[in-house]
């Protein structure tokens, strides 16, 4: 492989490990936070795609799915809490994984009835469909590149909301102690309620963006899902930075093991989480 | 006592005589709900019993039934003496080298990572040329079941394969019943209801999840190969998610905490999926919508309702736990 | 009675973040003695007792049993060899009878995991042991009576019986008297007087009239360091230890 497929490459795993993150982050937020495992993550990435397709075939801009997407997602996590995970908060994992399980079908079915099953693309925004020239043959898209960008940006705002806001530190307090938080007169509901919401918004986000690049399909929720639980399982659960280090590293690994070994390329995402959980059997970064 | 004997009678009784009674369509259903209860048995152990919620057992099943589905031969029957033990086998042992990487994750560190390794072994059978793909394996011939040249079973024969399944199926509950009294499994037991104790009196408690992770695989292979012998055909849908899903429902459904639990939740889940697959193609909105509702609505658990269930159909559990 | 410490520490220190927890304590555990730990809250004792048991794992120093570096070793490992501890919080099977918790911890000395066909309530040598156990503590009469119905009292004395029914050479006691009332806790005292000759017992205990009464020994630390060791007398008399104490009630948690 040249210099210049290698350099193909690697941005298009740091690309994919980015979006991973955007992902994960939501998942290892809501667990890290409330301690709900919820199998249903996935298919809040698989609505956000179907969000971008709906909206920007009737809007006919990207950027307008996208912000009206991320409203409706905000609205769906707020709804979903209050009336579904808001009860999840004391029971046991098997409940939750059983509750969440049920809403993959549910979402699934709906996701069917609504609008089929059929695979769809999403165009690129106009000004952001160019390339960037490698050499005389090979270019870059420039949208992959601005995924990228904006996945960064998202990164730095989430661990500036964690670190250095008054909600990131509730958060944080809320993590270890929901009885103390109450007590010092927070509202751990509202706390929670946004919490999720924040999470359900940054998987459709990343679904939306990574739309014209993926393609929109029927399986995309559950394949992500299972990717982001080898990324929270690799970077430690609960833990952001972790989240971003395994998300790269898999991006990577996924992205090269496709090129380099096409047949085992499901499989070398697995594998290295079996090597990096015989190694550090509670992932490589501790809770934050 | 008395009154958990007759009903235990009862149902044996019922479950024996059921192919004079039913048409060959509800002997066929029944003998694959059998085959469902031994794999919801097999998850018992690990869920109700050892307190390792997976959600990658599907994979096990899977094994098992590739086993038959690779080693038939295109132009005569695989040999039955041959290769159920062999799938039984290879999914333990497949079990066991998961198990030894995840045995030591927690609560839902674990979850996680058993999905996770059954989307490997599934991509191994839906990605690879050894798997044969997406397409799945058909098989031309049902298992042979010979001794010095006389067929002592014929699958292709309807009511045989349903008494071989009801057949191990009596054996598998026995089997485990004697396990859970023994020093083994009140080990196991012991784990589930405070690990922590547990360690601090002595136990090498990795080792017991271990064997107790292994054994429900290699039990799950049993029901996946039953289920490639009933079906003659086996496909990667067979480790599925959903598959994993599904026999976790099984055991809420029937209630955690007693054996026949898992017998009663494999029936309740096949009869919940006939209702719904015939009131609609849209069936999984309203099996997870059911899941959803069972799960927020039902105080105390789904135990509670599948206690109720439980007590009116076979009588109070018994305590398995001496 | 042994003149040679069964179990010894030396520099044993455990940092959590930039606390430390217990720094540098030495302390030695001689068979036929009861070692009782005392000290205000906040001093260290319980995480002295998890570095013992092995329910965390020392930053330094080093931990040695019967000469043997168990530093290292895990708590179920460290059981297996002879180290038995309770808890404060009491840390029973709820679900099980009182004679189960106390089979299932014989058990551990004979594990049988092989014979997975026969009854383990089948197998004497382990009963028995439980059931010596259980009368050692006092529970006879509540064998079969679940845990969970038993009363707070009761399931301290289970929380013994447990430890008493892993036969350990040496018994690590984590507020044994917790929440108990005066006739539960003589009771609990007489208990600790018969087990005294038999094994090497470290008493972390917070009635102070129960360790006066019991201890051959007694160590006081403050803020994760031993303050003073000696017989009971010499601590009695101790003006650093008055005024470790000073603001903080006798005899009470």
């Amino acid at each position: 492989m040249d210099i210049y497929s290698f350099l193909i490459q690697l941005l298009n795993g740091l690309q994919y490990g980015l979006l991973l993150f955007l992902v994960a982050s939501g998942l290892t937020l809501i667990f890290g936070i409330m301690g709900i495992i919820n199998l249903a993550h996935g298919s809040f990435y698989m609505i956000g795609a179907y969000m971008a397709f709906t909206l920007s075939s009737l809007t006919g801009s990207l950027f307008v799915a996208v912000v009206l997407g991320i409203v409706l997602s905000v609205v769906l996590g707020i709804f979903l809490e209050w009336a579904l995970f808001s009860h999840l908060y004391h029971r046991d994992h098997l409940e939750q994984v059983l509750l969440t399980y049920g809403l993959i079908l549910v979402f699934e079915e709906l996701r069917s009835l609504i609008v089929g099953n059929d695979v769809h693309g999403v165009n690129v925004p106009a000004i952001l469909n160019w390339s960037l020239p490698l050499t005389d043959t090979l270019s870059y898209p420039v949208y992959r590149l601005f995924i990228s960008a904006v996945c960064i940006v998202l990164a730095v705002l989430l661990y500036l909301l964690i670190k250095r806001t008054r909600l990131g530190m509730m958060i944080r307090a809320g993590a270890s102690n929901r009885e103390m938080v109450q007590a010092l007169g927070l509202n751990i509901n509202l706390v929670y309620r946004l919490v999720f919401a924040l999470g359900v918004a940054l998987a459709a986000f990343a679904g939306m963006i990574a739309a014209p690049v993926s393609s929109v399909y029927p399986g995309m929720g559950t394949g992500v899902l299972i990717i982001c639980f080898v990324v929270v399982v690799i970077g430690g659960i609960g833990s952001i930075w972790g989240a971003l280090v395994a998300a790269l590293l898999i991006g990577l690994a996924d992205t090269f093991g496709k090129v380099l070994l096409p047949e085992a390329a499901g499989v070398v995402v697995y594998l290295l989480m079996a090597a990096i959980l015989l190694w550090r059997p509670e992932g490589l970064f501790r809770r934050v | 006592m008395t009154r958990n004997r007759t009903a235990l009678a009862v149902v044996v009784a019922m479950l024996a005589l059921f192919p004079f009674a039913g048409a060959t369509f509800y002997t066929e259903l029944v003998t694959k709900v059998m085959i469902l209860a031994i794999f919801a048995l097999s998850l018992d152990l690990l869920v109700g019993y050892t307190g390792l919620v997976s959600f990658g057992h599907a994979a096990y099943f899977g094994i098992g039934a590739y086993v038959l589905g690779l080693m038939a031969p295109k132009y005569e029957a695989a040999s039955l003496w041959l290769t159920l033990p062999l799938a039984v086998v290879a999914a333990g042992v497949a079990a066991l080298a998961v198990g030894v990487f995840v045995v030591r994750a927690k609560g839902i560190y674990f979850i996680m990572v058993t999905l996770a390794f059954a989307q490997m072994f599934y991509f191994v059978f839906h990605d690879t040329a050894f798997g044969r793909g997406s397409d799945g394996v058909s098989m031309n011939f049902k298992p042979a079941a010979e001794i010095a040249g006389t067929a002592i079973f014929d699958f292709a024969n309807v009511t045989h394969t349903y008494y071989f399944v009801f057949a191990l199926l009596v054996l598998v509950f026995v089997f485990l019943r004697l396990l859970l009294r023994s020093a083994f499994g009140r080990a196991l037991q012991g784990i589930r209801s405070n690990e922590h104790r547990m360690r601090s009196l002595g136990f090498p408690v990795y080792f017991y999840k271990l064997a107790s992770f292994t054994l429900a695989g290699a039990l799950a292979g049993l029901a996946g190969y039953l289920s490639a012998m009933q079906f003659g055909y086996v496909s990667p849908e067979l480790l599925s998610w959903h598959q994993s899903g599904n026999v976790l429902l099984m055991l809420i459904l029937g209630g955690l905490g007693s054996l026949y639990g898992a017998v009663v939740g494999a029936f309740a889940f096949v009869a919940l999926q006939e209702i719904f697959q015939s009131l609609t193609k849209h069936w999984q909105l309203l099996l997870g919508g059911t899941i959803v509702l069972l799960v927020i609505f039902l105080p105390g658990g789904l135990s509670s309702v599948a206690g109720r269930f439980r007590r009116s159909v076979v009588g109070e559990p018994e305590d398995d736990r001496g | 009675m042994s003149a040679e410490a069964i179990l010894a520490t030396r520099d044993l220190s455990r940092r959590f973040g930039g606390l430390m927890a217990n720094t540098n304590v030495a302390i030695e555990l001689r068979r036929g003695q009861v070692h009782a730990v005392l000290g205000p809250n906040g001093a260290g004792k319980t995480t002295l007792i998890n570095l013992l048991s092995g329910d965390l794992r020392a930053s330094s120093g080093t931990i040695r049993y019967k000469g043997r570096d168990i530093t290292r070793y895990s708590p179920d490992r460290r059981s297996r060899i002879g180290i038995g501890r309770s808890y404060q919080k009491t840390n029973i099977f709820p679900g099980f009878t009182a004679f189960e918790n106390c089979r299932l911890a014989a058990q551990s000395r004979t594990p049988r995991v092989l014979a997975i066909l026969s009854d383990a309530l089948g197998y004497e040598p382990v009963c028995a042991a439980a059931r010596r156990a259980l009368d050692a503590a006092g529970l006879a009469a509540r064998a079969e009576q679940t845990a969970s119905a038993l009363s707070h009292g009761e399931q301290r004395q289970l929380e013994i019986a447990m430890v008493l029914a892993t036969r350990p050479e040496v018994l690590l006691l984590d507020e044994p008297l917790a929440g108990m009332g005066a006739e539960e806790a003589t009771r609990m005292v007489e208990l600790l007087r018969k087990l005294a000759p038999d094994h090497a017992i470290l008493l972390v205990e917070h009635d102070m009239d129960a360790v006066f009464a019991v201890a051959d020994l007694i160590t006081v630390m403050v803020n994760g360091q031993v303050l003073e060791s000696g017989p009971p007398a010499q601590i009695r008399g101790s003006a650093a230890v008055r005024a470790a104490y000073l603001g903080d009630d006798e005899g009470s948690t």
